[in-house]
């Protein structure tokens, strides 16, 4: 077994770039804070000012509530500094974010390690294969591609040229042809040429249809005809953009095809990427990778510490970088 | 916890039955529901803020009708409030769908700029606006993709052009967006083209190189509409996205995309309402005819949790047989329900396609998908239950009384399911039967549908809303 990315030496300076991503995401809420709190007492108002701030970041109200409740309980009436609620959110946001801070482990035995990624329309699935792909080449894996998304225009192309750009084989099949067969092809190929990952991309598809879900189910079951543990890994990828609906994601995708991991992409946007920390207390679901860009490189592991603290607009400090 | 601000209302003013004016704490408390659920129908805080002043306006002091409940008329003004800020003059939406729904005034070529971040669904929403504008305009419409960096982007604009018979202006190695532009747009006047819709390539709000570059495209190609192509999903971030946009770019209009999912869409009101620009299409899948002008009282039932009324009106105008259905209410409310009826209910939610996506649809559905977790309905399972109805005899079906042992194990048998699946079938019948029963006598009290709901509707979501899955 490899531990993956935790091994890997990083990039130079990836936390400066999520910070950077983070920070415009940050600048808003924390200059909001910061007018709050300069000298203030954490009374009534203050707090549902807090809450709300947190609301606005995406957290959802439970988790919101929940967190300023949580302030409330230990400061309450206390004169508090921007700096102190700062940080005592960031830590309350760790505490939850630390357990599904975890990243994806590669068994090399199974030859190949079969990695599923689903997720909605649009949410980054294909660049994320790409991505994962390359970083895996990086640290000498042998890497197989299916072009799993043999609905939308020229998804096949999209993958393909991300291959070439890799170096890395793509499986695919004419457009409109059945997903699951190619996926069943996609893992007897990657075996015969004793590949140790295939990456199975699949179309975006929104939770609510139950047709399509039954499709990528389908894909499932005829990929445990060729290996009965397969795929290792489920990674439902989503958008930081994502609002509420994120909880539905998650909970459909579960539900219907065991999703093991998720990645969270385009958190160098604004786009605050808060309902993590609701997902993470809801769902317990590791949290395999970031994206903050639309390049190869742009992929990080996530780090609950570093993302709160960013999150916050506070220094992320030496004990993030690894 | 209550997924409907129906739900959230009820529970406030269910104990409390008084009458008369709407007093300030009768107010002040139904607010503090309305805004949770604008906030968890991700509308931005600093909207739901200014959105909750107006309607506190009009709330206070007024009277209770007779007929509804404080909860109720609530409702009403939060609805009626929100389709107005979502910029639904609702004698307006009458007019909606004689034409493209967006502006196409001017000499022609004119030209429609499409933005918006990453994966919104831009190059999608190109091609089903032009088909939109062939099919209602009858113009002749050229397309041109501008994304020059995200792999395959230009050849799926040349796809989609295909599928749905578009010219598409051809790719000339390394060539920059606003030369594009303006490729096509010359293109455009020689080739006689009415319309030049220009693709571009995903961006940030927060990327200043790449907002300049769509702000450049802009300058070259003078578009008559400028449209923001924005994800139904989108959380708080929407005001911000919406407002640098229309900042850096200049916007004209909106295009809520993905609102076949089952978000509750609270971006809506906050890109409408920091811009100040209309919602002009919504995206309702992702084939290209699936795009539709905007109707903002069906988001706005949505946005409250109340079910998107008008949308299952027009699914169901599509494939209800009428004469039947209203024979059928009639027939329900008296309690006389067969086991055709049965059948004839299930084929009808089948062809209306997914069972789970109509119930998002129905409102005050909240509590009901509750007790349906679990239950796990899927077409699948109405077909297993159509199999077994089909086994039986046309006597049979209209007279469940016949069904002993025998014919129970025969219909099992005919169906491939087994004497349980068939027990529960006839269970679940007879508690239909009661429910549609009670349904009558209650009349059509509780249930708050949207505006413009044609009342003989009503009688026909009973069956669904209540469903024999309970
Ligand atoms: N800024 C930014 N853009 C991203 C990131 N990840 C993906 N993208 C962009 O988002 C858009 C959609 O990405 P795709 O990988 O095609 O998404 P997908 O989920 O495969 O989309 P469908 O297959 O159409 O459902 C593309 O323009 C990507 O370049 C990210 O981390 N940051
Ligand atoms: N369900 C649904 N899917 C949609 C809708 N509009 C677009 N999509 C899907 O969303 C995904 C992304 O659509 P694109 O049109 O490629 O998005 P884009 O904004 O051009 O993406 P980039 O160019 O990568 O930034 C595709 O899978 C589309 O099929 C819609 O209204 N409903
Ligand atoms: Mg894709
Ligand atoms: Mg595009």
């Amino acid at each position: 077994m490899t531990e993956m990315l935790s091994e890997q030496k990083q990039s130079l300076g990836w936390l400066a770039r999520m910070r950077k991503g983070l920070s415009r995401s940050s600048a808003k809420l924390t200059g909001g804070i910061t007018d709050l709190f300069t000298k203030r007492k954490l009374d009534d108002d203050a707090l549902e000012e807090l809450e709300e701030l947190l609301i606005r970041s995406d957290l959802g109200v439970t988790t919101a509530t929940k967190l300023t409740q949580s302030l409330a309980n230990s400061r309450f009436n206390q004169e508090v500094s921007s700096e102190e609620i700062r940080g005592a959110l960031a830590d309350d946001m760790a505490t939850i974010l630390e357990p599904v801070a975890q990243t994806i482990s590669i068994y090399q035995a199974y030859k190949p390690h079969v990695i599923l990624v689903c997720g909605v329309n649009g949410s980054g699935k294909t660049t994320t294969i790409a991505k994962m792909a390359g970083l895996f080449k990086h640290v000498g894996f042998k890497v197989v591609l299916a072009a799993g998304d043999t609905f939308r225009a020229a998804a096949v192309e999209q993958l393909q040229i991300w291959g070439e750009r890799i170096d890395c084989p793509v499986i695919s099949r004419p457009i409109g042809s059945d997903a699951a067969g190619l996926a069943y092809d996609a893992l007897e190929k990657a075996r015969a040429e004793r590949a140790d990952i295939l990456l199975i991309d699949t179309a975006g598809r929104l939770q609510n249809k139950t047709d399509l879900m039954a499709e990528l189910q389908k894909i499932v079951r005829v990929l445990k005809k060729v290996d009965e543990n397969a795929p290792h890994d489920c990674l439902l990828v989503l958008d930081a953009t994502v609002g509420q609906n994120a909880h539905n994601q998650v909970e459909v995708f579960r539900e219907m095809v065991n999703v093991t991991g998720l990645a969270v992409t385009k958190l160098d946007g604004s786009a605050k990427g808060g309902v993590v920390v609701a997902l993470a207390e809801k769902f317990d679901l590791p949290v395999h990778f970031i994206g903050v860009g639309e390049s190869m490189e742009d992929m990080r592991a996530f780090d609950a510490r570093a993302f709160a603290r960013s999150l916050m607009g506070l220094e992320v400090g030496e004990r993030g970088e690894k | 916890m209550f997924d409907s601000l129906t739900g959230r209302l009820g529970e406030i003013f269910d104990g409390l039955k008084k009458r008369g004016a709407l007093s300030e704490t009768d107010v002040t408390e139904a607010l503090r529901e309305v805004r949770i659920a604008l906030l968890e129908a991700d509308v931005a805080l600093p909207v739901v803020k200014d959105f909750i002043a107006g309607v506190r306006d009009r709330a206070l002091g007024q009277e209770v009708l007779r007929s509804v409940t404080p909860g109720q008329m609530v409702i009403k003004i939060v609805h009626d409030h929100l389709v107005e800020t979502l910029g639904g003059d609702p004698q307006d939406e009458k007019e909606i769908g004689k034409d493209s729904g967006v502006d196409l005034g001017g000499n022609p070529p004119v030209a429609v700029l499409v933005v918006g971040l990453q994966g919104s669904g831009k190059t999608t929403s190109c091609a089903k606006l032009a088909n939109l504008i062939k099919k209602r305009e009858k113009k002749k419409v050229l397309m041109a993709s501008l994304d020059i960096y995200r792999p395959a982007a230009q050849q799926q604009l040349a796809i989609l052009g295909q599928q749905s018979d578009t010219a598409v202006l051809p790719v000339v190695q390394d060539e920059q967006p606003a030369a594009i532009a303006k490729r096509a747009m010359e293109t455009g006047r020689r080739e006689g083209y009415d319309v030049i819709i220009l693709d571009t390539a995903g961006r940030l709000h927060v990327d200043e190189t790449m907002m300049a570059e769509a702000a450049a495209v802009k300058e070259v190609a003078h578009p008559v509409e400028t449209l923001l192509v924005a994800d139904a999903m989108t959380g708080q971030d929407a005001v911000t996205l919406a407002d640098s946009f229309h900042q850096q770019v200049g916007l004209t209009g909106i295009v809520l995309t993905r609102v076949d999912g089952d978000a509750r869409g609270g971006a809506a009101l906050s890109m409408r309402a920091v811009t100040g620009k209309p919602i002009k299409l919504m995206g309702v899948g992702e084939k290209l005819d699936e795009m539709e002008p905007f109707q903002a009282s069906r988001v706005a039932g949505r946005i409250l949790g109340m079910g998107d009324v008008v949308g299952l009106v027009e699914r169901a105008a599509d494939v209800l047989d009428q004469e039947k259905a209203e024979k059928l209410a009639r027939k329900m409310s008296k309690g006389e329900f067969s086991l055709e009826d049965m059948l004839d209910q299930f084929k009808q939610i089948r062809k209306m396609g997914d069972v789970k996506g109509l119930l998002g649809m129905l409102p005050g559905v909240g509590k009901i998908k509750q007790q349906l977790e679990g239950a796990n309905i899927d077409n699948s399972m109405l077909a297993k239950q159509e199999a077994i109805i089909l086994s039986m005899t046309l006597a049979e079906r209209r007279n469940p009384k016949l069904l002993n042992g025998s014919r129970r194990r025969r219909i099992a048998t005919g169906s491939g399911s087994t004497v349980q699946d068939v027990n529960r079938l006839l269970k679940q019948h007879r508690q239909m039967g009661t429910m549609m029963k009670k349904m009558g006598k209650m009349g059509r009290k509780g249930m708050m549908p949207g505006r413009g709901l044609p009342p003989e509707l009503l009688s026909q979501m009973p069956p669904m809303k209540q469903g024999p899955f309970g």
